[in-house]
C-alpha cells in the first residue's frame, strides 16, 4: 500500500499540474491513470497537434506540453500508478481515503483529486454478441504478455496499427494468427501493411480482408470466431484467443459509482475550491462540470491552484498557510 | 441566406427534417450539436475521435470523398459500414441537400 497526501485520479495535464500546487504547499502526491503514458487526452489522442491557447506558449506540440509538465513537477518527486484502472474508493474511519485499482494496487491518501479528464480511457469493442461472456476466457483487448499467445491460435480484429504490428510480431510465436479487417486494403504504416500482405502470401499469417466477426463461440473458453465476408459467406476459425483492436475511447467508468453528484457524465463542484458533495474529495480539469465551465486546459490549471490551497487546509486545519510567489522563494524541491 | 434541407435519424429511429444554412461554413457535426442532437465530438471536429460518426441513409454519393484522416478515423470504429462517415468533415453545402444521415456515435 502506497501512502500520500493527495491522490490524483488521472495524468493528464491538468492531474500532472495539480502536483506542482499540491507540491508548493509541501503536499505530496500519487498520480494513477489506466493509459501506460502520462498526458491523457493530449498523448492519447492528439500528441502531435499544435496548442495556442496555453498562456506564455505562443505555441506548443501538445506532446511537449506534457513532457514540460512531467519536468515541471519533477522536483516533488510524485509517485504514479500507470496502466491500471481506478475501481475503488473507499472512506477510512480517521478521514483518510483508499484508492483501488483493477490490480490491486492501494494508495492510502488524506485527500482525493479526480482528475479523470472525459473520463477512463478503455477499448472500444464491437458489438459480438457474449463478447463480454469471453472476456479473460479468450478474449482480451491488448497484448499485455506476448508469452501468453505461444503455440495458441490467435484471431486479431482492426485494420490500423496496432494490429498490423501485432499481427507481424504474434505470427512469429503463435501456431496461427488470423488478421481480420473490414477494408479491403489497409490504412496503417505502408511498412507494416506490406509486411502483412506479403507473409499473408507465404501462408504465415491467415489474412481475411473485407469481412467481419459475426459470432463468437466456446465452452467456458473461447474455441471459435464466425466470420462473414462482404459476400456474405460465413467461415468458422478455431481460435483460442480473439484480440479486438479498435483504439480507445473515454468513458466515465467507476467513478459514477463513488457517491458524487454527477450531472451528464460530469462531476459537479463548487467554485469556490472544486470541491465535491463529499469532504476531502476534489474534481478538477475536464471531468467537473459548474457553471459557465468551459473545457481548457488553462482552466484546468487555474482549478488545481485552487484546489491544492483547500486541500492543504482541509489535511492541516490547524496549519497557517502563507501565500507566497514562487518568484520569492523558487521550487523547493522534497 | 441559402438553405438546405436534411433529414436525420436519432440513435432511436425517430426521424427529423432539419433546415441548414449553407454560407456559414458549419460542418454537419455542428450543425446537429446545434440542433440539440446529442453528439460528443471530443476532438472539435478534426477527425480525431470517431465521436460524431454517421451513417448515411441517402444521398452519400454526391458528398465527395474522404479523407486519409477521416478514412483512418473511421478504420478504428468496430461498427464502421461502408457508409459511415464522420459529421465534422462534412460541410453544409449544396449537395447535401435531401440527404438523410443516421446518428451513430458515442452519447454524450
Ligand atoms: C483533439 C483535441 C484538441 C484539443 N485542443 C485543445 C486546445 O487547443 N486548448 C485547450 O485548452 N484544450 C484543448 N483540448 C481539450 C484538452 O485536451 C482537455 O481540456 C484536457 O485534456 C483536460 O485535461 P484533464 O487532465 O482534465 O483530462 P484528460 O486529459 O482527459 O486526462 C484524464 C486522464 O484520466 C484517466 N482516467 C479517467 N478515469 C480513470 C480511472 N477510473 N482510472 C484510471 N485513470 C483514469 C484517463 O485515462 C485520462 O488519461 C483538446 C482536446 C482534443 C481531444
Amino acid at each position: 500500500m502506497y501512502t500520500t497526501d493527495i491522490c490524483i485520479i488521472g495524468a493528464g495535464p491538468v492531474g500532472l499540474f495539480a502536483v506542482f500546487e499540491a507540491g508548493l504547499l509541501k503536499l505530496r502526491c500519487h498520480v494513477m491513470d489506466v493509459l501506460p503514458q502520462p498526458g491523457g487526452q493530449l498523448s492519447e489522442i492528439y500528441p502531435q497537434k499544435p496548442i495556442y491557447d496555453i498562456p506564455g506558449l505562443p505555441a506548443v506540440n501538445a506532446q511537449e506540453l506534457v513532457n514540460n509538465l512531467m519536468q515541471q513537477i519533477s522536483p516533488f518527486k510524485p509517485e504514479f500508478t500507470l496502466g491500471e484502472r481506478v475501481e475503488e474508493l473507499d472512506h477510512q474511519e480517521d478521514g483518510s481515503f483508499i484508492v483501488t485499482t483493477n490490480e490491486g494496487t492501494k494508495v492510502r491518501s488524506k485527500a482525493v483529486v479526480i482528475a479523470a479528464g472525459l473520463g477512463c480511457f478503455e477499448p472500444r469493442k464491437p458489438a459480438i454478441e457474449r463478447l463480454e461472456d469471453f472476456e479473460g476466457k479468450g478474449v482480451s483487448y491488448m497484448v499485455k504478455d506476448p508469452e501468453n499467445f505461444r503455440n495458441k491460435k490467435v484471431v486479431l480484429a482492426g485494420g490500423g496499427d496496432s494490429a498490423l504490428d501485432w499481427a507481424l510480431y504474434l505470427a512469429n510465436i503463435a501456431e496461427k494468427v488470423t488478421l481480420i479487417h473490414r477494408g479491403d486494403s489497409f490504412r496503417g504504416a505502408p511498412d507494416s501493411a506490406e509486411k502483412v500482405v506479403r507473409m499473408a502470401e507465404e501462408g504465415k499469417i491467415n489474412l481475411l480482408l473485407k469481412s467481419n466477426i459475426t459470432k463468437i463461440d466456446g465452452n467456458g473458453h473461447l474455441k471459435e470466431v464466425l466470420v462473414t465476408g462482404h459476400d456474405k459467406t460465413t467461415n468458422s476459425i478455431d481460435a483460442d484467443h480473439l484480440i479486438p483492436l479498435f483504439g480507445l475511447s473515454p468513458k466515465l467508468g467507476p467513478i459514477a459509482n463513488w457517491g458524487l453528484n454527477i450531472d451528464k457524465s460530469a462531476i459537479e463542484v463548487n467554485t469556490y475550491d472544486y470541491s465535491t458533495n463529499v469532504k476531502g474529495i476534489y474534481a478538477i480539469g475536464d471531468i467537473n462540470t459548474y457553471p459557465g465551465k468551459l473545457k481548457l486546459i488553462l482552466c484546468g490549471f487555474h482549478e488545481a491552484a485552487l484546489m491544492a490551497h483547500s486541500a492543504f487546509k482541509y489535511i492541516y486545519p490547524d496549519k497557517h498557510l502563507s501565500f507566497k510567489y514562487t518568484t520569492v522563494n523558487g521550487v523547493n524541491a522534497f | 441566406m441559402d438553405f438546405i434541407n436534411i433529414t436525420v435519424e436519432n440513435r432511436n429511429g425517430e426521424r427529423q427534417e432539419l433546415e441548414l444554412p449553407t454560407d456559414m461554413g458549419l460542418s454537419l457535426m455542428e450543425a446537429l450539436k446545434a440542433n440539440e442532437y446529442n453528439i460528443l465530438a471530443t476532438c472539435g471536429g478534426m477527425a480525431l475521435c470517431a465521436t460524431c460518426h454517421v451513417e448515411v441513409l441517402q444521398g452519400g454519393e454526391k458528398l465527395g470523398s474522404m479523407s486519409d484522416a477521416e478514412l483512418d478515423m473511421l478504420d478504428t470504429l468496430p461498427d464502421a459500414g461502408p457508409d459511415s462517415r464522420l459529421a465534422c468533415q462534412l460541410r453544409i453545402n449544396d449537395a447535401m441537400h435531401e440527404a438523410v444521415f443516421k446518428i451513430r456515435g458515442e452519447e454524450e
